[in-house]
């Protein structure tokens, strides 16, 4: 299961590289997605898999047997994605806002704060 | 009383938010802003009087007991950067009073403001790693508004560059906490202390570098510090002073933080890479300040130079050397703030940013050209300027350690800062201006006068001051670097007493 989630891992952020070297913001954007989403089962997987041991007390003992799955990188991951959820709604605006102000995606041309060879 | 004096400063700023907010559509939200700040500044004294006396406090929220619950803990260092967030703070509302437009404050500038300092201060208090991520996040997102608010072509191009590397910073952050905890299966900093060191060495490692990464990039260290010079030069004044001050500090911080606490079992490796970062960061800054010729891009890529030089403090390790570090964060934080709200008085009176196409400032304005020398020659490190005496104490620190070489590059870094300043000083100050015009502080209003340099003039007179009196402050800094190199305190404060 570790090693399924590794190599999902693995794939997401090497998909995310290739988005991310992309000149197109917007790409760009969804490169960002991804590899953020990589890093949520990153975590996800470094608390330990353990199916089938839901994290419930049984009634009577005050803690949990010793084997079940640890709820702690979940709640983790919950915090990341929502997180991760609100920024990514804000660059998706910010680059939609751009492309109506300066009318390109292409990040080679977006030189306005930086102009080239003025000197 | 402790479970109190803690969460305050944070607490007082978000409060501030939500008034602020709340009254967004009138005036008042500036007053607001300048009360809280204000308010947020004591509380943040008295939490730094009380470490003082008595060493490390650590409350824990919820109470649920460390290492389980989230730890609010201030050792001097984490009182001092709070206390120097509330004087950036308020000198910066007070500025805000005339540099901030109506249709900016409607926008809600002064609730972001007090969201980016309450994540400030919050990322300078914690004592838990993920916490410290979300703090990162909530900083974040409000400098996000903060910096393209007005939506200038500009801006927007600017906006792209800062969220996409500091995105990136983030999710690099973020891997680090997962993996550090899957080795670990603890959060909280002071425990992660003992945690690391039954844990495997090279896997450690490896993950310092994933922080290393995530904080560099959000501390603009060589190599990654591109997008600071693409942003910082275009919002409005009063927001770029703010940036410039705090944000990237805040990334030292977590360095210093993480690389005296936690990451030190390869040292040899961790602080040898840093120490090269450190003296890359120093000239690539110092050089690329050179070919600028816009008031505020200078300066941004001397925030870079300067970064510099609080990375060589952590670098070097020693206590010496990390009471130059924080002595530098404290003096840079003062002097860099400052010299951004004289860019902006120098843009309101004179017309323009570009030094080229202003000039005659030393005619028409002397009391601005001698408010700009202050902080500059400081910056610089003229004695008896604050500036002085950090390089002096890093620059000690390396020859203590027989590292001629970095010690070199520290001074002639310094030599080259005077370069560009006097670059400013003669082109915008001293030339006359191309218009033939001379620009005068009396074209501005009298109460716009007093909010814009009011600010500035208070700035000054503290780097003076920590220049003519630095004993108390290099005391604070060298107590604050003890407690980083043997963090005993730290963490008996946060777990309790420990056989």
């Amino acid at each position: 299961m570790e090693f399924l989630m590794a190599l999902m891992v693995g794939a997401l952020v090497s998909a995310a590289v290739y988005l991310m070297l992309a000149r197109d913001v917007l790409r760009f954007l969804f490169g960002l997605v991804l590899v953020s989403n990589a890093a949520n089962l990153l975590i996800f997987a470094s608390g330990g898999l353990t199916p089938e041991a839901p994290p419930l007390v049984p009634e009577g003992l005050k803690a949990p047997p010793p084997d079940v799955a640890n709820a702690l990188p979940q709640a983790l991951v919950l915090t990341a994605i929502v997180i991760g959820f609100g920024l990514f709604a804000f660059a998706l605006i910010l680059i939609y806002r751009s492309y109506q102000t300066m009318g390109t995606l292409d990040s080679d041309r977006m030189r306005l704060a930086e102009p080239e060879g003025r000197d | 009383m402790t479970a109190l004096l803690l969460p305050a400063p944070i607490l007082i700023a978000f409060a501030t938010a939500i008034l602020a907010f709340l009254f967004r559509g009138g005036r008042e939200g500036r007053w607001i802003s300048v009360a809280g700040s204000a308010v947020m500044l004591v509380a943040g004294s008295i939490l730094l009087v009380r470490v003082l006396a008595e060493g490390p406090q650590a409350a824990q929220m919820g109470n649920w007991p460390a290492p389980f619950g989230i730890t609010l803990v201030a050792d001097t260092l984490s009182a001092v950067m709070v206390v120097i967030t509330g004087i950036t703070a308020l000198a910066v509302s007070v500025y805000a009073l005339s540099d901030i437009t109506a249709e900016m404050e409607d926008l809600g500038y002064h609730t972001l403001f007090q969201v980016l300092i309450a994540g400030v201060t919050g990322a300078f208090l914690t004592g838990d790693l993920f916490n410290l991520y979300v703090w990162f996040e909530v900083m974040l997102i409000s400098s996000f508004g903060l910096l393209v608010m007005g939506g200038r072509r500009v801006q927007m191009d600017a906006g792209i560059k800062y969220v996409t590397l500091n995105l990136i910073s983030t999710v690099l952050f973020l891997s680090g906490i997962g993996l550090l905890y899957g080795v670990t299966g603890t959060l909280n900093l002071a425990d992660l202390h003992y945690a690391v060191a039954g844990a495997d060495e090279g896997l450690v490692t490896v993950i310092a570098c994933m922080f290393l990464v995530g904080f560099g990039v959000k501390a603009a260290v060589f190599p990654l510090f591109f997008w600071l010079p693409a942003a910082y030069h275009t919002p409005a004044f009063s927001v770029s002073a703010v940036f410039a001050g705090l944000l990237t500090k805040v990334g030292v911080y977590a360095m210093m933080r993480m690389f005296t606490l936690v990451f030190t079992q390869d040292t040899g490796f961790t602080h040898g890479l840093l120490l090269w970062v450190a003296c890359a960061t120093m000239v690539t800054g110092v050089l690329g300040a050179a070919a600028q010729s816009d008031f505020r891009r200078i300066l941004s890529f001397h925030i870079v130079s300067q970064i510099g030089y609080m990375v060589l403090g952590l670098a070097l390790l020693t206590p010496l050397a990390l009471a130059g570090a924080v002595f530098y964060l404290v003096h840079h934080i003062i002097v860099k703030a400052n010299l951004f709200l004289v860019a902006g008085v120098v843009k309101r009176i004179a017309g323009d940013t570009e030094i080229d196409r202003i000039g005659g400032l030393y005619r028409g304005a002397p009391v601005l050209a001698f408010l700009f020398l202050i902080p500059a020659f400081s910056l610089a490190g003229f004695p008896p300027l604050s500036g002085f005496w950090a390089k002096y104490v890093l620059v000690a620190a390396a020859m203590d350690l027989r590292m001629w070489v970095v010690a070199g590059i520290a001074l002639a870094v310094g030599l080259m800062t005077i370069y560009s300043m006097t670059k400013i000083w003669g082109r915008a100050f001293w030339a006359p201006h191309p218009g033939a015009v001379v620009p005068r502080l009396s074209s501005l209003p009298p109460g716009d006068r007093v909010a814009l340099l009011v600010p500035i003039a208070g700035l000054a007179a503290l780097t003076v001051a920590i220049g003519l009196f630095p004993e108390p402050f290099l005391r604070i800094a060298t107590r604050a670097a003890e407690e980083l190199f043997d963090p005993t305190a730290y963490l008996t404060a946060v777990l309790g007493e420990r056989s």
